[in-house]
């Protein structure tokens, strides 16, 4: 009996066999499971994107998410291109990461442009925007670029002035939980609350700095504390929003919009 | 070896044998996910039923599995099984599984689901098995949930979110301790644990595995 249970086709068939019926399983549950976990995804960035417009609160449910944000917010196409705002797609259905692999709708970055090491760019992209009055109250702009292991993916609020910023915050990454996690500390996402962007003469100059900001320092409204024990995820913060906000993202479009051209 | 009882696999590891207080294992989820009460109590969840299922699998192909690839057959039912545990978590339980984050994923690594399935299921029969898993479940559980009230109610003056005692930044009197939010702490709880259990059941007490010398002798010395 034990010699006819190690033999090697026995092994063989028997690591066969369960194998095809653990990956059964598997496969079955992830497609079971998928349309549900697809809707959450969608709900989790529209929460975020709420709370990064300083919007809601942090314990609503999935129905109040999503009245509040088709109630409030409308989703807009930009291109990045001209900096103008765009309907060539239907920006409801534009998916922006999407259409980043495909090379009709987006470019290769040459390395000194991809600070962010994003690799490609997409020529459009979807911006939300709240309205008060007629009048544009908050932009908010996705945002992405390569921390320390992953990707962060977020937004970045700014009000009507353009300049001030209403909230940051990342709605997907792997970073060390407990130092590049912090990202997604209430603490800090606050401290970018009220910072300015752009300097006097217009200059991009938002930073992430380490050491701790010095309150005195001119600079100081534009500096935000880099996370204890996560330099590079900093890093990766710092230089998202210097290319994003910068020439090669919606630096043109922020230009034209308070040049009232977009 | 006379054949344990459902009721004895099941109540002994709480405190007679249990995972993390005598077996020492698992202890780096035990530090991760305990910071607060709710992660520990779904991080406990999880664990159960995957050690419960792993073994009650495991134990009805036992006497199938070939001894040369015995540990890997146990990897892959216990993989599967765990991302299915993952998979439903992120469907039905999105902004947990974001803060429990990769923790779930390596409940295959933890070292209680594979110590079982090899000790206990590779001999057992599955009902028997499936207990016994269900069983270290409850003991690693009892830990977890210990160190997150603990921790939670100490280190932010909450339990599952809710206010418990009033904490100074919200205007109450508790100043809150930030270190047992960290994951340091939680070795200090289970070391603190380890010695009660201990030190109420004395038959756990181990023998020293070496006795120092006392004094080094002349000879040697030089």
């Amino acid at each position: 009996m034990s010699s006819q249970k190690e033999s090697t086709v026995r092994t063989l068939v028997v690591a066969l066999l369960v194998c095809l019926v653990c990956s059964v399983f598997v496969a079955g549950a992830a497609i079971a499971l998928k349309p549900t976990q697809v809707e959450n995804r969608q709900l989790d960035k529209q929460r975020s994107i709420l709370a990064i417009a300083g919007l809601g609160q942090p314990n609503m449910t999935g129905a109040q998410v999503k009245a509040m944000f088709s109630g409030t917010i409308t989703a807009k196409l930009v291109d990045l291109e001209t900096g103008t705002f765009s309907d060539a797609k239907d920006p409801m259905t534009f998916d922006p990461l999407k259409a980043a692999k495909d090379p009709k709708l987006s470019s290769a970055l040459s390395s000194d442009d991809d600070i962010a090491s994003i690799k490609r760019l997409e020529r459009y992209t979807t911006v939300y925007v709240v309205e008060k009055d007629g009048q544009m109250d908050t932009l908010i702009m996705p945002v992405r670029g390569y921390g320390l292991w992953s990707t962060l993916y977020g937004f970045i609020a700014i009000k009507g002035d353009l300049n001030t910023v209403a909230g940051m915050g990342f709605y997907q990454h792997a970073e060390t939980p407990g130092l590049g996690g912090e990202v997604d500390n209430p603490k800090w996402k606050d401290q970018w609350v009220g910072k300015t962007l752009f300097d006097d003469n217009g200059k991009l100059a938002v930073a992430v700095v380490k050491g701790g900001v010095d309150p005195k320092s001119p600079k100081a409204e534009h500096q935000v504390d880099a996370l204890a024990g996560a330099t590079l995820t900093s890093k990766g913060v710092d230089n998202l929003l210097n290319f994003w906000l910068g020439q090669n993202g919606f630096g043109p479009f922020i230009a034209n919009l308070r040049a009232g051209e977009a | 070896m006379s054949q344990p009882t459902i009721k004895e696999v099941l109540l002994n590891p709480i405190f007679n044998n249990n995972p993390i207080g005598l077996q020492i294992l698992g202890i780096c989820s035990a530090l991760a996910v305990t910071s607060n009460l709710k992660t520990a109590l779904v991080m406990s969840i999880a664990l159960t039923l995957v050690t419960g299922f792993s073994n009650l699998f495991i134990s009805m192909i036992r006497s199938q599995i070939p001894s040369s690839i015995r540990m890997i057959v146990q990897m892959v039912i216990i993989a599967s099984l765990v991302i299915v545990v993952d998979q439903v978590l992120k469907a039905y339980a999105f902004s947990l599984s974001k803060q429990l984050s990769v923790f779930v994923g390596l409940i295959i690594t933890n070292c209680i689901v594979m110590g079982r399935a090899e000790a206990f299921a590779m001999q057992n029969p599955p009902v028997l098995s499936f207990f016994d898993g269900i069983g270290n479940g409850l003991g690693y559980s009892a830990f977890l949930v210990a160190l997150g009230i603990i921790r939670e109610l100490f280190g932010a003056g909450k339990l599952m979110g809710y206010e418990i005692i009033p904490v100074v930044n919200d205007g109450g009197w508790y100043q809150p301790n930030g270190m047992l939010l960290l994951p340091p702490s939680a070795f200090f709880l289970i070391g603190l644990f380890i010695w009660a259990i201990r030190s109420w059941k004395k038959d756990q007490l181990e023998k020293p595995s070496f006795k120092m010398a006392s004094q080094v002798s002349n000879k040697e010395a030089y």
